[in-house]
């Protein structure tokens, strides 16, 4: 690791502020990406802000809408929680299904939607529910926030501080694992509910997406036998050593479709 | 700039000067003897490292040590008492749940953490829960059996 300052952040405005005073500095949620990327001297930032103990930052709201994460709540903490559970069940499921039980109980939901890892869980209940995303300057809407590989809509100097999911009458998350790191190689989040019918992917291409051509055809019927005309074009699809672009694209099919059993189950 | 922590580890009071730079486990395992806590993959999969911190296991490769500060950390160091084996650790040597024993502090640590959260765990879910702890000799057989017994073992206690 290179050498940095280390300060505590007061408040989430406070770490932005000094973020937009510094185009080096870098804050730490987590730490399960950033940590390891440090040590791998892939980043060397002058100062490192810590988020960690920022009262606001961490939290759960649930509502009869919607359930309201705070961006420092941990992995375990939205899998464990009972209102969470009864209200969005997928979004317990998600939580409690990412990495191991010791990343868990470290990763948080800011960290990981910030980071924007194209094999990050969380996205793709972002897009699936149509969540909102907080941050220290404005509201963003789920379906602007990923932009690209490891890029998203915020600007320097700014943090998410909590992301609200909508509540569906249905929803389920369903990944095919990578056997190693338990990333997701293909993750989809299908949900049915006030926000129309919604499939968000991830795993599949740089950055998590909407599957619209599912969409539309699960909006006439949403069952499994909908998507047996759907297909998913490989153009653009990552690929690596552990899938290629074409098998990544039948994933994708073949997740949405257990997803959608899944929320009918 | 280093920074002067405060913290407990394994009941007793620290007080130590860290770079910010430095790992939660080198501070243990090089400035403070602790080196039951293992570093064996040192990119956050294998979990040799872990320990409880507040309570709750975490791999210490992944920890900045100046986070330590104001927390109570447990190391496998701290688990046993007045020389006798915590029912874990016990249940381990019982059951034979080690070969090497280079996994086996992270697995001890991640089975009381377990054991925590599930109270009596079925084979399956201690699978599951296992899915951060990395062991290359033993095929886990005696490991997952060991951690069934020393739960039930803590029930007990």
């Amino acid at each position: 690791m290179y050498g940095f300052e280390y300060t505590k952040a007061s408040s989430a405005d406070q770490a932005a502020t000094v973020l937009k005073g510094d185009e080096d500095a870098k804050v730490l949620a987590g730490g399960m990406t950033f940590i390891p990327t440090l040590k791998a001297r892939l980043a060397m930032p002058s100062q490192v802000i810590d988020l960690n103990g920022v009262p606001e930052l961490a939290g759960i709201v649930v509502t009869d809408s919607a359930v309201k994460i705070g961006a420092m709540t941990r992995h375990t903490d939205v899998a464990a929680n009972a209102q969470v559970q009864a209200a969005i069940p997928a979004l317990a499921h998600l939580a409690g299904n990412i990495g191991d039980p010791m990343v868990r109980n470290r990763g948080t939901m800011g960290g990981s939607v910030a980071n924007a890892d194209p094999a990050a869980c969380y996205p793709s209940a972002v897009l699936g529910l149509g969540a909102t995303v907080h941050t220290t300057a404005r509201d963003i809407s789920g379906d602007d926030f990923f932009t690209g590989m490891f890029e998203t809509a915020l600007e320097d100097g700014e943090l998410i501080t909590a992301i609200t999911f909508p509540r569906a009458h249905m929803a389920a998350y369903i990944k095919f694992p990578n056997p190693a790191s338990r990333y997701a190689m293909v993750g989809v989040f299908a949900s049915k509910g006030p926000q129309g019918v919604r499939v968000g992917v991830t795993g599949a291409a740089p950055s998590a997406f909407r599957f619209t051509a599912a969409e539309e055809a699960l909006a006439a019927n949403f069952s499994p036998d909908a998507l047996s005309d759907v297909s998913m074009p490989a153009d653009d699809l990552n690929a690596d050593m552990h899938a290629s672009a074409d098998y990544r694209a039948s994933l994708v099919v073949t997740m949405t479709k257990r997803a959608v059993s899944a929320c009918l189950a | 700039m280093s920074h002067s922590i405060s913290f407990t580890l394994n009941g007793d009071s620290v007080c130590v000067d860290v770079e910010p730079n430095t790992l939660a486990v080198e501070l243990l395992r090089d400035d403070l003897g602790k080196t039951g806590t293992h570093v064996g993959c040192d990119t956050s999969q294998c979990g040799a490292c872990t320990l409880h911190l507040d309570g709750q296991p975490i791999k210490s490769c992944t920890l900045l040590a100046v986070q330590l500060e104001g927390t109570d950390v447990v190391t496998i160091e701290g688990l046993a008492k007045d020389g006798e084996l915590h029912p874990m650790q016990a249940a381990f040597r019982e059951h034979h749940g080690l070969q090497c024993g280079f996994c086996t502090p992270g697995m001890i640590m991640s089975g009381v953490g377990i054991a925590n959260r599930h109270g009596t765990p079925d084979d399956a879910t201690i699978r599951h829960e296992l899915e951060g702890n990395i062991c290359r000799c033993t095929g886990y057989q005696n490991i997952v059996a060991a951690i069934r017994e020393g739960a039930k073992a803590m029930a007990q206690a």
